[in-house]
């Protein structure tokens, strides 16, 4: 009996916990001067799924953002709802300038239906609301719907609450590839292995992750399908394969290669096939990215005489360079609009985040640590989350792009967190 | 025992709770459209969504070890495979070149003999620079073994960046140790 149960314990163990869990953990460290004032009242019958069990997650992701202030409220009884009939002057002068009320009820069938509606407290105007049908376990996807509603009404810009991030943890010799969701909540171990992974890439549906492992003593570059765990081998060429990037259409990876001697730039299909040589240069040339509207790939490349970001036709043609300031310019990343460019620079001896405007070619340095590396756009573009390491640690920071907002995520358990990727918004 | 039991119990009650989930078929009672949380479209499909699927997990920690080289690697000068270098510099130091005589040697009397050259970097900078910086190193290392009569299809030049230092320090004692090419033999990799 007692084996039997054993034997049961280990097999569901394989399923429960491929690895060890553990949330990232953050921590806000700056602020910016306005924030908007909102209030959120608890739903009523909300304690069905646990005291505040979405209001604090709706409260959480939206002071996140660094452009709301979830104010604290009194107790309210009645709680106000979805339907009830609001009274304006009442949160206005509870300072609220803007209100989200709801409801949750059980259905049935087990589930529930969780209802609210935005306000606009100051125009006195109601802004919306959606009903949703979701299972017990969908109440952190549940709250992270509403706090995009939220946030779109509100800003103008896409909520990102629902996205994911991919990142690599080091606990002593073993490296984890993990999928989290954007509060770094909920993370899943895509791929665990004792030898190292870097430069996690999100294809642009979200369904695939290319990325590079030295599980074969060398560099090679494989797409991952995050709905089954298949793996495929994009680029495993003599020599190394690294640096894999998306096109928007998802249909090509442009990657970095040594098979021809050097460090090149290649396009290939994202099943291996069809590779061809992009950049020829006795330099290296690595770290494609692709611009948004797929026509200009930008690039690191020292043919200078040090690394700098260039940018050349997505077919390929002659580069242009794209930084002048500084001697050490590496990691482009475009924003989702494609009118800024983020790298790392090297400044006084310290890695830190340049943001640089392309219209004018106006350079702003954003972050204030020394060891910032693999910069990436949240899909909106307000944010930008990358490593760094403080005290000795690895672990990840996402700044607003106008650099005055910052937190940090770090591994509740120990261990160096590294290589973010900000996952595409899932329309 | 018991704590077996009670992760048992979690594990079928997460099982539960992901086979227990799907969207609903039937529309809202206030006239709101009623939208499935994670996919953000209409309720309709019976698809379990995203936050209840459990991405799989693929395990590479299993894997085994290295098999076993020629015991003639193992004393005497070949036995000697890292090349290091100084802050910014890809070339063989003088200092190095008997060592990689030796190898090109070894190569060009043993023909089945493979090599691979792995050049790494010191921590600083951008890890996929660092990748194409150390494959410079393993480059050059791999060019002078076969202007020395070991053929180019014995060796594979290849580069693990910053990723795998040999010393784990963050200054120059530790950064110098790091700064290098190591050869390995086939059956050691």
């Amino acid at each position: 009996m007692v084996f039997r149960w054993l034997w049961l314990c280990g097999l569901w163990l394989l399923f429960a916990a491929p690895g060890a869990r553990a949330q990232l953990q953050i921590e806000i460290t700056g602020a910016t001067a306005q924030r908007t004032p909102i209030a959120i009242a608890p739903f009523a019958g909300e304690p069905a799924l646990g005291a505040n069990a979405i209001t604090a997650i709706v409260r959480a992701d939206l002071e996140r953002s660094g452009l709301f202030r979830a104010l604290e409220l009194p107790p309210l009884n009645p709680l106000p709802t979805e339907s009830s009939s609001i009274s304006y002057p009442e949160w206005r002068s509870r300072l609220a300038d803007a209100l989200v009320v709801g409801s949750v009820a059980s259905r049935p069938d087990g589930r529930f239906e969780v209802r609210f509606r935005l306000y606009d407290v100051v125009k006195q105007t109601n802004m919306g609301g959606i009903a949703y049908t979701m299972a017990k376990n969908q109440v952190r996807a549940t709250a992270h719907r509403i706090a995009d509603f939220v946030y779109e009404k509100l800003t103008g810009d896409k909520g990102v609450f629902s996205t994911r991030i991919a990142y690599v943890v080091k606990r002593g010799n073993r490296y984890e590839l993990q999928i989290a969701d954007a509060d770094g909540a909920g993370e899943e171990t895509a791929l665990a292995s004792f030898e190292p992974i870097i430069s996690p890439a999100w294809s642009p549906d979200g369904r695939r992750l290319a990325y590079v492992s030295f599980e074969n003593k060398k560099p090679v570059v494989y797409v991952h399908s995050l709905l089954d765990g298949k793996r495929s081998v994009a680029a495993n060429f003599r020599g190394s394969n690294s640096a894999p990037a998306w096109s928007p259409d998802g249909k090509t990876l442009a990657v970095t290669l040594s098979r021809e001697g050097g460090s090149q730039i290649f396009l290939v299909n994202p099943d291996g096939s069809g590779v061809r040589r992009i950049t020829t240069s006795a330099s290296i040339d690595t770290e494609p990215r692709y611009s948004p509207d797929g026509k200009w790939i930008y690039f690191t490349s020292d043919r200078g005489g040090s690394p700098q970001i260039y940018r050349m036709a997505s077919t390929g043609g002659e580069p242009q360079r794209v930084t002048f300031e500084g001697s050490y310019n590496v990691s482009p990343r475009l924003s989702p609009d494609g009118k800024t460019l983020a790298y790392i620079t090297r400044n006084s001896g310290r890695f830190q985040v340049a943001l640089q405007d392309l219209a004018s070619q106006q350079v702003q340095i954003i972050t204030d640590s020394d060891r910032d590396e693999s910069p990436s756009f949240a899909p909106n573009g307000r944010m930008i989350l990358l490593a760094t390491v403080i005290g000795g640690r690895g672990l990840l920071s996402a700044v607003s792009a106008d650099g005055r907002f910052k937190q940090r995520l770090s591994a509740a358990t120990g261990g160096d967190v590294r290589e973010p990727a900000w996952g595409p918004l899932i329309e | 025992m018991r704590a077996s039991f009670t992760r048992l119990l979690t594990a079928i009650a997460a099982t539960v709770l992901i086979v227990g989930c799907s969207t609903s078929p039937e529309g809202s009672t206030d006239g709101a459209p009623v939208i499935d949380p994670v996919t953000g479209k209409p309720a309709a499909s019976g698809k379990p969504g995203a936050q209840a699927s459990k991405i799989p997990g693929v395990d590479l920690t299993a894997k085994g070890g290295p098999g076993e080289a020629d015991p003639r690697l193992k004393s005497g000068i070949l036995a000697r495979r890292s090349i290091y270098y100084d802050y910014d510099q890809f070339d063989v130091k003088d200092e190095y070149r008997g060592v990689v005589e030796a190898h090109a040697k070894y190569l060009r009397e043993n023909p089945a003999a493979r090599m691979l050259i792995q050049g790494n970097t010191d921590e600083r900078g951008s890890r996929e620079y660092n990748v194409g910086l150390g494959q410079r190193r393993s480059d050059g290392v791999k060019k002078m073994l076969v202007l020395l009569g070991a053929r180019d299809n014995q060796i594979e030049a290849v580069s693990l960046g910053e990723e795998k230092p040999q010393a784990e320090g963050h200054d120059e004692s530790a950064w110098s140790k790091n700064r290098r090419s190591d050869m390995l033999y086939g059956g050691e990799y």
